[in-house]
């Protein structure tokens, strides 16, 4: 691994700036974006906060991966994340309580942020420490950027200023010379033009990240990849509600049966099972049983990828060998 | 009871969740396509909402008796994620054809922001809505309305989106682009109701 990664570490931090930004190309953290871009410093405020937030939970869930229980992962993820988001709050509370009076509900939202909880999903639990770090580091950056271009855009256009109030939210650790930020709004007005409030407005909000959704799409048709589509949000734990969810529901619906029906027959199967012996036999078996799901879910999936039916993916392979080692270990 | 018409008029039209707030946009692009699945996912919204809501208020109560405060955003996302998860279960056990119906949509209103967001702003709103008393019963009428009016969004985004799949669209705005610009022309026409709460001379 080391020799491999080592090159890899320069990609995996500039990937999320525009490869994959996580708000203008994986559309995650749609919610923030539009409620905190009404001005520059506003979203420059939201995105730091969301960094800090997304490479601490990498760090701790990619740190502590090969504990938490494949079932009980994303309870266990929100938990880390609230914990993270509770201390960035209190921070936030104590040294830039004018930031805090802005973000308002989104402070302590961040928690629900899909961009993180998507990272953690996707990234974080199947990578050491330090690349998921790196991860969340490149994905915040993107974020902040995606939040500092719609800023821009909505605060020069509806309110004709740029960066106004960084004194109210810098001013007390830097020494800003008495710079408020620049405001246009006197130029303006002598030549007889407003600024259009319109922006700052939840619609201009809207529009501004529709057209720069185009922009972005444009972009990336040049350089030959996908529009950013919201099924195609991989990283996020519902996509694939989401996918069903806009195909119709019928299919959903199906799909819930037959997910009820599995579960029918596992709750049999576990009461036929329950009285032999306590937690070692049972949980052996169940073991087995879902290694022997996992088996024959990878010979299905390599049946329609693949001609060859005997192919076990890598990971599951791994999965397999990790737990048969447990097994031995426990014994 | 003007208060309480009040807090329903500001969560439909004047301060409605999704496009005023900004809160529950991933449900609001992602399952609005279709009108009976707009319904669904917003009835299950309403239903958790109005839960969630009534189980976090006397949970803030006993966190703010024990000085404890800053806990509030990982109980209450705890509190919503198991009761999210519990009600799934209880419906799908006993009351099938409301399973059948709204339950479905639960596990993509775990991580909703809007859920945790209501929970939230109730609290906020014991502070700033102090010279009306602001209490539990108002928590709850304020999540119904917060509810409805993301239900109203997403029906009336269904309709626009109905429309929008036959429309001749400029290749870049295609797919997301052109629902976000539509998001906003809905989002704009409700800047016409902006004045109501005003004019009952109560804020």
């Amino acid at each position: 691994m080391a020799e491999k990664t080592k090159p890899n570490y320069g990609k995996e931090l500039t990937k999320g700036f525009l490869k994959e930004n996580p708000v203008l190309r994986l559309v995650l953290g749609t919610c923030p974006t539009l409620a905190t871009s009404t001005s520059v410093v506003n979203g420059i405020g939201m995105g730091i906060a969301a960094t800090i937030v997304l490479i601490c939970s990498n760090i701790a869930i990619s740190a502590m991966r090969k504990i938490i229980p494949e079932k009980a992962r994303i309870p266990a993820y929100i938990v880390i994340i609230a914990s993270f988001v509770t201390v960035v709050q209190m921070l936030v509370k104590a040294f830039v309580p004018a930031l805090d009076a802005s973000l308002g509900v989104f402070l302590p939202l961040i928690v629900v942020n899909c961009i993180i909880l998507g990272r953690a999903e996707a990234y974080a639990s199947k990578n050491p420490v330090l690349l998921s770090a790196i991860d969340g580091l490149g994905m915040g950056i993107g974020f902040t950027a995606a939040l500092f271009c719609m800023g821009a855009v909505r605060e020069l256009l509806g309110a004709g200023t740029f960066l106004s109030g960084i004194d109210t939210m810098l001013g007390a650790y830097i020494d800003l010379n008495g710079f408020t930020g620049f405001d246009f709004t006197d130029e303006l007005g002598s030549i007889g033009l407003a600024p259009m409030t319109l922006f700052i407005l939840p619609a201009g909000g809207f529009f501004v990240f529709g057209m720069l959704m185009a922009l972005a799409n444009k972009l990336a048709e040049k350089k030959g990849l996908q529009s950013a589509t919201l099924n195609g949000c991989k990283g996020c734990p519902h996509a694939s509600f989401c996918a069903e969810f806009s195909e119709g529901k019928e299919n959903a619906s199906q799909c819930s049966k037959e997910e009820a029906e599995k579960e029918e027959q596992v709750k049999t199967e576990e009461k036929e099972e329950a009285p032999v012996n306590e937690s070692g036999e049972a949980k052996k078996d169940k073991k087995k049983r879902t290694e022997a799901d996992k088996k024959d879910n990878g010979k299905k999936e390599s049946i329609d990828e693949e001609p060859l039916p005997e192919v076990i993916p890598e990971f599951l392979k791994k999965d397999i060998e990790n737990n048969k080692n447990k097994e031995e270990s426990e014994e | 009871m003007k208060f309480y018409i009040a807090l329903l008029v500001m969560g439909i039209l004047t301060q409605n969740f999704v496009l005023s707030k900004f809160l529950g946009i991933c449900p609001f692009l992602g399952v609005s396509k279709k009108l009976n699945t707009a319904v669904g996912m917003s009835g299950a919204v309403i239903f958790v909402m109005l839960l969630a809501t009534a189980v976090t208020y006397p949970l803030n109560i006993l966190l703010e008796n024990n000085g404890m405060e800053y806990l509030q955003t990982i109980v209450f996302i705890l509190v919503i994620a198991a009761l999210v998860q519990m009600v799934e279960i209880i419906l799908k056990k006993y009351m099938k054809p409301l399973y059948n119906s709204l339950g479905i949509y639960l596990p993509l209103i775990t991580t909703n922001c809007a859920v945790l967001g209501v929970v939230i702003l109730n609290i906020d709103n014991i502070t700033a809505y102090q010279a009306y008393n602001y209490g539990f019963l108002h928590s709850m009428v304020n999540s119904f309305a917060a509810g409805a009016g993301f239900m109203l969004a997403m029906v009336l985004f269904a309709g626009v989106r109905s429309r929008l799949e036959t429309a001749d669209v400029p290749k870049a705005l295609q797919g997301l682009p052109i629902t976000l610009v539509s998001a906003s022309i809905v989002s704009l026409s409700f800047l016409g109701f902006g004045g109501i709460v005003e004019g009952m001379g109560l804020m």
